[in-house]
């Protein structure tokens, strides 16, 4: 060893090539995205799988959250009974709203429309049913929607059927204006005729239900049920407040708020809704003709 | 053609000023002025008796009929007491109990609205407002007597449509119907409630967007300036127009009439395969 070897200059730091520092950027981690969801009243931290078997109820408090229509079929019917109907219906944008279209294209859900419309089974019992869906444009009520509950009545009455709506909706489709506030009295009529060939109608109630929705096919089942917490309601929260000029209770316009008022016949949690819908249409001596 | 009711072309903001206007003649004036023998019958025998809504049997020249008014005050005081025409649940569950009556007793049904909306009150909610109105659309659907209703002023809404699902659904020419006021609209789709010009044009709530959408019957003129011009002489048209619808409608066998209320509200919508 020479005198000259003692000496040499030693880097300050480990240097690491650009090419390996390129292949660690595109190693991502190996979690995948959404296996963790954020409980919306609690703040736990719920594993997907765990939630999915819960019937996406929080694991620790009980929460219900939200479901697209999709998640609600899969849940609510017999697997793969459900038979989608009217799917194809779309609003011709009647007031020509500026962006209307370009605001349906945008909804990033798995359903075409407010609601998805069709015939299943519940433990072998045919239902007509419809499902709204909170993630389509706050599963406002347009023409479309309106027409394909009708469509769906009325296929339901023909064919002596019960018919189950689980109602989620922000209320009126502002874009179409005067023909939404139509679809309430459309839907309605449809629903007095169901009910004068003595057909049963049941309607659940899940967060949210207001506006329009809550001032018609909402409110005219034969039976009312609510999923716990639901926000049911019909004038809004802010606009209450606004013209009151009072505080409001905390649980006002809650599912809870409305069972004692006498608006609601039963809070079902979701676990037991399938049950307790088979239960009342064996009761009405619907049959089992699956 | 009448001078007096010579077009007056006005912008939609200007119908929903005329709509609104505090001279404008109330549901109460138009039942006095057109009808005979009125009597008030009040109450919706479960809750109380909701001013904002009157009520009560007279006649139309020699037709004994059922009135009922969504009806705002002519004067402050008045207007506090009808609570400016904004209909509590009591209020929809005595129309609807009066017109089941119409029913019972064969007399056909007259309704005349004008209402900003149904009220938005914690009261209100905990009665049931959405019940309230849910159920009127219902059994209005299939209420077995004629029914006609006439928009005289502000037509806002589920308020409204709970007493218009009608064989003969009239507007006066300035009145307005819609899903929401101008300035709720601009609120929730602008996120700013200033530009209700902008929104009454973009709603379409005139009387004639609403004829050319035959979402109503027909449009019923006004004099010049405006009905506050010359009540009286409003009142004549609205009379004349329903004298007419009568004749047509009671006629009708009662099932037909059902069936074709049900066919009119039926083929509302937009909408493409």
């Amino acid at each position: 060893m020479s005198l000259k070897d003692l000496f040499i200059k030693k880097q300050k730091y480990a240097t690491i090539k650009s090419s390996v520092i390129k292949k660690i950027a595109e190693e991502k981690p190996n979690i995948p995205s959404g296996m963790w969801k954020k409980c919306d009243k609690c703040n736990t931290m719920i594993y997907s799988e765990d939630l999915e078997i819960s019937k996406y109820v929080c694991t620790t408090c009980g929460y219900h959250f939200r479901l697209n229509a999709k998640q609600r079929i899969n849940i609510f019917l017999d697997k793969n009974t459900f038979k989608e109907l009217w799917k194809e219906l779309k609003t011709t944008n009647p007031l020509k709203f500026e962006g209307y279209e370009e605001k349906l294209k945008s909804e990033k859900t798995t359903s075409t429309e407010a609601v998805v419309t069709g015939i299943g089974q519940l433990k072998g019992i045919t239902v007509a049913c419809a499902f709204m869906d909170s993630f389509f444009m706050m599963g406002s009520m347009g023409t479309v929607v309106g027409e394909k509950i009708t469509r769906l009545i009325e296929y339901a009455t023909e064919n002596k059927l019960p018919v189950i709506i689980f109602t989620a909706s922000g209320g009126a489709r502002m874009q179409e204006g005067i023909f939404s506030l139509m679809q309430m009295a459309k839907v309605s009529a449809a629903l007095a005729k169901h009910d004068e060939a003595g057909f049963l109608y049941i309607t659940i109630l899940t967060d949210p239900t207001t506006g329009g929705v809550t001032a018609s096919f909402a409110m005219e089942g034969d039976i009312i049920l609510s999923e716990p917490n639901a926000l049911i309601g019909f004038a809004g929260r802010r606009v209450i407040k606004n013209t009151i000029k009072e505080e409001l209770p905390d649980d006002f316009q809650t599912a809870e708020f409305l069972l004692p008022k006498g608006f609601v016949d039963a809070i079902v949690e979701r676990k037991n809704m399938r049950a307790c819908i088979y239960r009342i249409l064996i009761l009405h001596g619907v049959k089992n003709n699956g | 053609m009448d001078r007096e009711f010579i077009k007056t072309k006005v912008t939609p903001w200007e119908s929903v000023e005329i709509a609104r206007h505090k001279d404008r003649s109330t549901g109460k004036y138009y039942i006095e002025t057109i009808f005979k023998d009125f009597i008030e019958f009040h109450g919706d025998r479960s809750f109380g008796d909701d001013k904002a809504v009157i009520g009560g049997i007279a006649a139309l020249d020699d037709i004994s009929v059922t009135v009922v008014a969504i009806t705002k005050g002519s004067n402050t005081s008045e207007n506090i007491e009808r609570n400016f025409g904004m209909p509590n649940p009591e209020g929809y569950r005595k129309a609807l109990r009066l017109m089941k009556q119409a029913e019972k007793f064969k007399r056909p049904v007259i309704c005349f609205i004008d209402t900003p909306g149904a009220f938005p009150g914690l009261g209100a909610e905990e009665r049931g407002q959405g019940q309230a109105i849910a159920n009127n659309l219902f059994e209005l659907s299939r209420l077995k007597t004629p029914i006609i209703s006439v928009l005289t002023g502000e037509g806002g809404s589920g308020g409204a449509l709970a007493l218009a699902v009608a064989d003969k659904v009239y507007m006066l020419e300035h009145s307005i119907y819609s899903i929401l006021s101008p300035e709720g609209f601009a609120s929730i789709l602008w996120k700013d409630g200033s530009r209700a010009k902008e929104a009454a044009k973009v709603m379409k709530i005139t009387a004639q967007d609403l004829k050319d959408f035959n979402i109503i019957d027909n449009i019923i003129k006004e004099p010049r300036g405006g009905a506050h011009k010359n009540p009286a002489k409003t009142a004549e048209e609205i009379k004349k127009i329903l004298l007419d619808s009568l004749k047509e409608l009671r006629v009708k066998d009662l099932n037909t009439l059902v069936e074709d209320r049900y066919n009119k509200f039926r083929k509302v919508g937009s909408y493409n395969l």
